[in-house]
């Protein structure tokens, strides 16, 4: 029986939780059986969100343990670092460059920008795309997008049990009808690009 | 029936409403809110929800519901009992007539309350049945059959999940809505033999409940979520006996491991003494795992006792177990390694990682409660002073650099903390912060008691018009309810005025200025004394346009970093940068900048 664990990681406020429940209706919607775990509560003011998505039949837990996800989807690369334990041997990451200065770093005068994760990163993972998500949010001419870009090139790795086509057809049901032409081109930015 | 993907609460509130529910109150606190408010999004009109004042008022609200015949539920997070801990003792005596949940959600870690107390033992000391879900198709199931032992009983019941079944996803198995059941309450019939507490009833239901008790724990015995497992056994001297989530780790633990024999406990009280029985035979070893105390432990090594049994049980008690915080698979699975003799897993250590920014939660940019305590700190700088704070997002206000939350303990203490700390050292300004939120919860009697006991003290209520904490629930000071009336306002300079606090002045924390000067003001009078710093919690108004700053008046002093600590501004490049995405245009930097450096969008224009 197929098991795919997912794990999606950030910071508050940047869609990952659409993003994960996006992943699973697609799922339920295939007929997949879905189990998901997330932080709640005060990691909403700045603090380092996570997501454990696991679809497949037979799971007994939300949650799964270290080196056990296929693929690592981070929306900022120090919190693709901090999940990074999570990856299995030979598992696959999506990782968004723009780094998210904790307010402590400023406090703090804390030099960090991301190339050191993105580095440690192209050391660590041998199936590693990094994706310029500011870039394409900007061209894109939202903020707000993120999330599909993101999405566009995690289904591009072959590893979630669904297509591109499918996760749009979920999406149209759960965004508001003015944004759905927004998200769509979002999903698909990596064809454009 | 059909498929849905649920959080754990939601599946719980949707369980109820399938079960029969008629009247669900509450108070908000992590991990259980999402229960109620998921009940008043599904309600269809034939529900009453409220969100109470307290977690006190809300058990008594839905204990009258149930003397009607209602089945009712009342929601809270653990440290909710402790304040309904009163009602909750004297209603296991009186029990119900219809059918009644107490839903409280423990929290091990703890990740978000003040103490990993565990409700189990709450249970226990009430004599009250309780139940234990591990996963949320359980946690649905389980809710349902909760209400029926209410109602077969006539007595409340206890239902409590823990933090990661509250909010774990699953696609599960629900009702349509036309296999729900339907409660019809009968109405309240008097019968003062019945209804009202006194010795001689107390001494009845006494003996009734332990006699009841005893038939539980057979009936549980029987009940199919207590079970154990042996179909798969292959290590036929060893046993593991579990519960709640933990259950679920140790089901992935055991994966590719010669299974010992395994008892989950789904009621951990009244214990399923015939069922542990039946699981300890032929035993040589049992290790017990949990999470907060060791409940089940203690169970086994009782019955192991009653009944001669040679089985050795491990677990906190021995050590072999955490005594504190959560389980996770990894220490389930090395709990397991080490029980059986095989090799532990290390945790996966990236040595050679960069140093990675942490990431505290702090107060959100534009918050009005940075702006509070920055104008008491002004106006009490180089004066001898305490800062009691209280429970909510203010209690943030402990962090660097702000660093005005000199205590915190439970829900409305700072107010006679504060009376306390003034007693003893009557040359220092002490103050009591207290949200709006916890201000109606339990703040008011602790008002009363220092105005009449003479204290000498300035208590500051931050008013933002909300619960901010648990994710904005309306209270008595909002004017809405959460059956979507609008209705009049308590009134918060009202109430401390019939509470006979001699000054009560009103101020936006905003306009720093008049801030500190209000402050300044009221704390040299003596007696009880009150500020109210009202200003909107910035997450529910519409932000204003972000502010700029103008690099040639900005001399990179850092003061507005230094003293505010913002979210919103950081550094960018080396100089210092407002976030355009997370400023709200609150202003509160450009009154502290002494260069005049930050202004308004048109300023930079």
């Amino acid at each position: 029986m197929m098991q795919t664990n997912i794990l999606l990681c950030g910071v508050g406020g940047q869609g990952i939780v659409l993003a994960s429940k996006l992943i699973a209706a697609t799922a339920m919607a295939e007929d997949i059986p879905v189990k998901s775990a997330e932080t709640i509560g005060m990691a909403q003011k700045g603090g380092s969100v996570f997501s454990f998505l696991r679809l497949g039949e037979n799971l007994h837990c939300p949650m799964f343990a270290p080196k056990s996800a296929d693929i690592l989807i981070a929306f900022e690369p120090a919190e693709a670092v901090r999940m990074l334990p999570y990856l299995k041997d030979g598992g696959k990451a999506v990782v968004n460059t723009h780094a998210i200065m904790p307010v402590t770093a400023a406090l703090k005068g804390s030099n960090y920008t991301g190339n050191e994760m993105t580095d440690h990163l192209k050391k660590k993972v041998s199936d590693l795309t990094l994706v310029d998500g500011s870039k394409a949010c900007e061209e894109l001419g939202s903020p707000k997008v993120l999330n599909m870009v993101m999405l566009g090139e995690v289904l591009k790795k072959g590893v979630l049990p669904f297509d591109l086509e499918k996760l749009e057809e979920t999406m149209k049901k759960t965004v508001k009808p003015q944004f759905v032409q927004l998200n769509s081109k979002a999903l698909r930015y990596r064809e454009m690009a | 029936m059909h498929k849905e993907f649920l959080m754990g609460n939601a599946a719980i509130a949707r369980g109820a409403i399938d079960a029969g529910l008629n009247v669900v109150s509450g108070y908000p606190g992590t991990p259980s809110t999402e229960v109620l408010e998921t009940a008043a999004k599904n309600n269809d009109g034939s529900l009453y929800v409220e969100w109470s004042v307290n977690e006190k008022a809300a058990l008594e609200l839905s204990a009258g519901a149930a003397y009607c015949g209602a089945y009712s539920m009342v929601t809270m997070k653990q440290v909710g009992l402790n304040v309904a801990s009163d009602p909750l003792m004297s209603l296991a005596y009186i029990g119900v007539k219809g059918a009644m949940i107490i839903l409280v959600a423990d929290d091990p870690g703890p990740i978000s309350s003040q103490t990993e107390q565990d409700t189990r033992h709450f249970a226990a000391y009430s004599k009250l049945p309780c139940f234990d879900p591990s996963t949320v198709q359980e946690a649905y199931d389980m809710i349902q059959d909760a209400f029926e032992f209410s109602k077969k009983y006539k007595t409340p019941v206890l239902f409590r999940p823990t933090t990661r079944v509250c909010h774990g996803y699953a696609s599960i198995e629900v009702k349509d809505k036309e296999e729900r059941y339907i409660n019809k309450p009968e109405g309240f019939v008097k019968d003062a033999s019945k209804w009202v507490i006194f010795p001689r009833l107390s001494y009845n239901s006494h003996i009734h409940i332990e006699k009841r008790n005893a038939e539980l724990t057979e009936v549980f015995s029987e009940y199919k979520k207590n079970f154990i497992i042996s179909e798969t056994i292959k290590d036929y001297k060893r046993g593991i006996a579990t519960h709640g989530i933990s259950y679920t780790y140790t089901m992935e633990a055991l994966d590719g491991i010669d299974s010992p024999r395994i008892m989950k406990v789904s009621t951990p009280f009244p214990f399923p003494e015939a069922l542990a029985l039946k699981f300890l035979e032929g035993l040589d070893e049992v290790l017990c795992i949990e999470e907060l105390d060791p409940v089940i432990e203690k169970e086994l090594i009782y019955v192991c006792g009653k009944y001669h049994l040679n089985v050795r049980i491990y677990g906190k008690v021995t050590g072999n177990v955490t005594p504190a915080g959560e389980n996770t698979i990894l220490s389930v699975y090395n709990n397991i390694a080490q029980f059986m003799g095989l090799e532990e897993k290390k945790p996966e250590n990236d040595n050679d990682a960069p140093e990675l920014p942490i990431r505290p939660p702090v107060l959100c940019a534009g918050c009005p409660h940075r702006a509070s305590f920055y104008a008491v700190k002004k106006a009490m700088k180089g004066v001898k002073s305490v800062f009691c704070g209280d429970i909510g997002c203010y209690t943030l206000g402990n962090a660097m650099p702000l660093d005005m939350v000199d205590t915190c303990l439970c829900m409305g203490a700072g107010v006679n903390i504060t009376q306390g700390i003034g007693k003893i050292e009557p040359d220092t300004k002490c103050f009591a912060f207290v949200g709006d939120s916890t201000f109606f919860a339990s703040a008011i009697t602790g008002v009363i008691n220092a105005v009449y006991n003479q204290a000498d003290m300035t208590l500051i209520v931050l008013d933002n018009s909300t619960t901010a904490m648990t994710g904005h629930q309306p209270h008595p000071g909002t004017g809405r309810t959460m059956m979507g009336q609008v209705v009049d306002k308590v009134d918060i300079t009202a109430v401390l005025k019939g509470c006979g606090v001699s000054c009560i002045e009103t101020v936006n924390p905003l306009k720093l200025d008049e801030a500190v000067e209000c402050v300044k003001r009221v704390s040299s009078l003596t007696g009880v004394k009150a500020i109210i710093f009202k200003s909107p919690c910035a997450v529910l108004i519409k932000p204003e346009k972000p502010l700029f700053i103008d690099s040639e008046k900005c001399r990179q002093c850092k003061k507005c970093i230094n003293e505010l600590g913002c979210p919103g501004i950081v550094i960018k490049d080396g100089k210092v940068t407002i976030e355009r995405s997370l400023c709200s245009g609150c202003g509160l930097c450009s009154q502290v900048c002494p260069f005049d450096a930050i202004g308004g969008a048109d300023d930079a224009n």
